[in-house]
């Protein structure tokens, strides 16, 4: 009996060196591949992880002069500033409101495109359609934001000459504070409705054709079809882009926003992303604008995390 | 009869459909018509006539102002630099990873895969990023708009998903022929690939060339802005054209060409190379493979 637990022991030994010396085998054999990764890896070491090493100056009183380990602890005493500081309930709920609008105004709208695409039978006017509506997407923000500020200025643009001819007042949407959330949504619509399309339209594609011919024998009409077979069919494909949605919850674009931003708008305008630029880079407060970047990064990794263990939880597939 | 009434509903549907989709696809591209158009237009057609599509009187007014000094140039200049560069740049860095995670015999592959995800859902945000650039001695030179942006993490992963279609057999006799792994990168996989890593260079391409923010943390030098940068002082900070004011000595022409114009320079290569984006992206499955 002794002997026979030994070999077993044994043997156990024996396949686990085996199997060890089978991965150094396969380490070895792809020494070259290892080589190919190592620049793309020291990269995301450097830019993407030393920075969030660095997130460790929000408890410091860093200063520049004395580097991340001369620099002062301060425990969470930033983050209690944040908490009671006056704007923070105004950052707060901007960042909120804006980022309500893009997942109840914006996200459904490239869905209902692509619906609409699918239904189209001629493909010259699909791809026409596809091919001008993708074009903003591919124009910078200051290009987008610079084509809004000549259409909506006051002196010359269009937009206020055409009011004026139909005899309304002329609107300053630049500087008036109701007009930066309308104008902020339009302008996400106008770039990303379009583009946001493809990824609907890919898995669309993957439909199967008999199933429209079946429910056209029982007589469902086009917008049952739609309900009925193409919405199911994408369903997963929605599921995953709005988890990913929600976890840019406070990723409403930092440049988008600071182009919109002047001071008559701010308190509407000014988000999360915004306020860290103007305290960090501006005035020089690295510690306290890290501590809000932390916390809006943080709140926006448990909001993933949560969504994706919501869509888990519905026997959805989820993004990981 | 039932079918003649559906038939009905459909077309009815269909009109309906065509038009608002026409209607969706005009609204998109009018406004870069009307600045195109005004940009060429005279300014007192622009003074005459507000909504205007299609100048009747041509003039390049507009376009000789902005090239009278080479500001507009030294930006273009930068923004082409920093565009080619860092396209090349960024290319051979993606393609390595990504033919290296593509790899399914790779120990750690799924760890690294991990690292790399992870990066889309949570940073550092922009002010310890912005140390580390510092701290990389990148401040004030071009490569800072180049470097901290190498590799995009969804670029990477469609081309990865990309390798990883590509038939297996191929590198298995390449492999039995000797060949190493660099040399069946760049001479079996890249040629069959040039469709996705043509896309995903455009993509890149057109990410630099619309560089605005790393400009505006990481470079204080103005002789060192990209044409995104410049374009913003001159349509909305500088209402009174106060960047290099005594540059445009003579009489101003009407703002609002110049503005015009500035955006269209700014614009013009990326709808320039946008056919053949449109050619490849039409190829819809590229991107839908972004999950898994």
């Amino acid at each position: 009996m002794e002997t026979s637990t030994l070999t077993a022991e044994e043997e156990k030994k024996q396949v686990k060196k085996i199997k060890r010396s089978e991965t150094w085998r396969r380490i070895k054999r792809n020494k070259m591949i290892y080589l190919m990764i190592l620049p793309g890896l020291i990269y995301f070491l450097i830019y993407k992880y030393l920075p969030m090493y660095g997130l460790i100056i929000s408890f410091m009183d860093y200063k520049p002069y004395l580097g991340i380990m001369g620099s002062q602890w301060v425990g969470f005493d930033h983050f209690a500033r944040l908490f009671n500081s006056a704007e923070f309930w105004m950052i707060f709920k901007n960042t909120l409101i804006l980022f309500a609008l893009q997942l109840f105004i914006f996200f459904p709208i490239p869905i209902i495109i692509s619906l609409m695409l699918n239904e189209v039978r001629h493909s010259f006017f699909k791809r026409g359609v596809q091919t001008l509506i993708y074009i903003p997407h591919f124009m910078s923000w200051v290009v987008i934001v610079s084509i809004s500020y000549v259409m909506l200025t006051l002196d010359g643009g269009i937009v206020n000459a055409i009011l004026e001819s139909l005899g309304f007042q002329k609107v300053n949407f630049l500087l008036n504070e109701d007009w930066f959330r309308p104008m902020y949504i339009l302008q996400v619509i106008w770039r990303e409705a379009g583009w946001g399309t493809i990824i609907f339209l890919a898995a669309i594609t993957a439909v199967d054709p008999q199933l429209y011919e079946a429910a056209r024998m029982d007589g469902a009409n086009r917008f049952r079809q739609m309900w009925h077979i193409t919405l199911p069919a994408i369903r997963n494909v929605i599921i995953v882009l709005l988890i990913l949605k929600i976890g840019d919850v406070l990723e409403l674009g930092f440049e988008h926003v600071y182009l919109l931003l002047n001071s008559s708008n701010r308190n509407v305008a000014e988000i999360f992303d915004t306020y860290v630029y103007v305290a960090g880079l501006q005035q020089g407060q690295f510690s306290y604008s890290t501590a809000v970047g932390f916390f809006k990064g943080g709140i926006g990794l448990i909001l993933v995390v949560f969504a994706n263990w919501l869509a888990k939880k519905f026997n959805e597939e989820g993004i990981y | 009869m039932a079918q003649r009434r559906i038939s009905t509903g459909s077309r009815v549907f269909d009109f309906f459909n065509y038009f608002l989709l026409a209607l969706l696809a005009i609204i998109t591209v009018l406004p870069f018509i009307h600045v195109v158009g005004s940009s060429f237009a005279t300014s007192a057609e622009i003074a005459r006539t507000k909504f205007l599509l299609f100048p009747t009187e041509f003039s390049l007014q507009a376009y000789k102002y902005i090239f009278s000094t080479d500001t507009i140039f030294r930006a273009l200049g930068v923004s082409i630099i920093v565009t080619v560069g860092g396209t090349l740049w960024s290319m051979l860095f993606s393609v390595l990873t990504a033919y290296g995670l593509s790899r399914r015999d790779l120990v750690g592959r799924r760890v690294i895969n991990f690292l790399i995800v992870f990066t889309l859902l949570f940073n550092g945000g922009m002010i310890p990023t912005f140390l580390v650039v510092q701290q990389t001695g990148l401040l004030d030179s071009l490569w800072a708009l180049i470097i901290p942006v190498t590799i995009n993490a969804f670029n990477m992963i469609i081309l990865r998903s990309f390798f990883m279609n590509l038939p297996q057999g191929l590198e298995e006799s390449a492999k039995i022929d000797g060949a190493n792994d660099f040399s069946i990168l760049f001479r079996i996989v890249i040629p069959i690939s040039l469709p996705a890593i043509a896309t995903i260079s455009l993509f890149y391409a057109v990410t630099y060339w619309n560089t605005y923010m790393h400009a505006i943390l990481y470079l204080a030098d103005a002789d060192k802005w990209p044409v995104q940068v410049l374009l913003r002082q001159i349509v909305v900070l500088a209402s009174g054209m106060n960047y290099d004011a005594e540059a445009y000595s003579d009489v101003p022409p009407p703002e609002v060409t110049v503005k015009m114009a500035t955006i269209v320079v700014a614009t013009v290569p990326v709808l320039l190379v946008y056919p053949f984006l449109q050619k490849y992206f039409a190829k819809g499955a590229l991107l839908g493979s972004v999950k898994g």
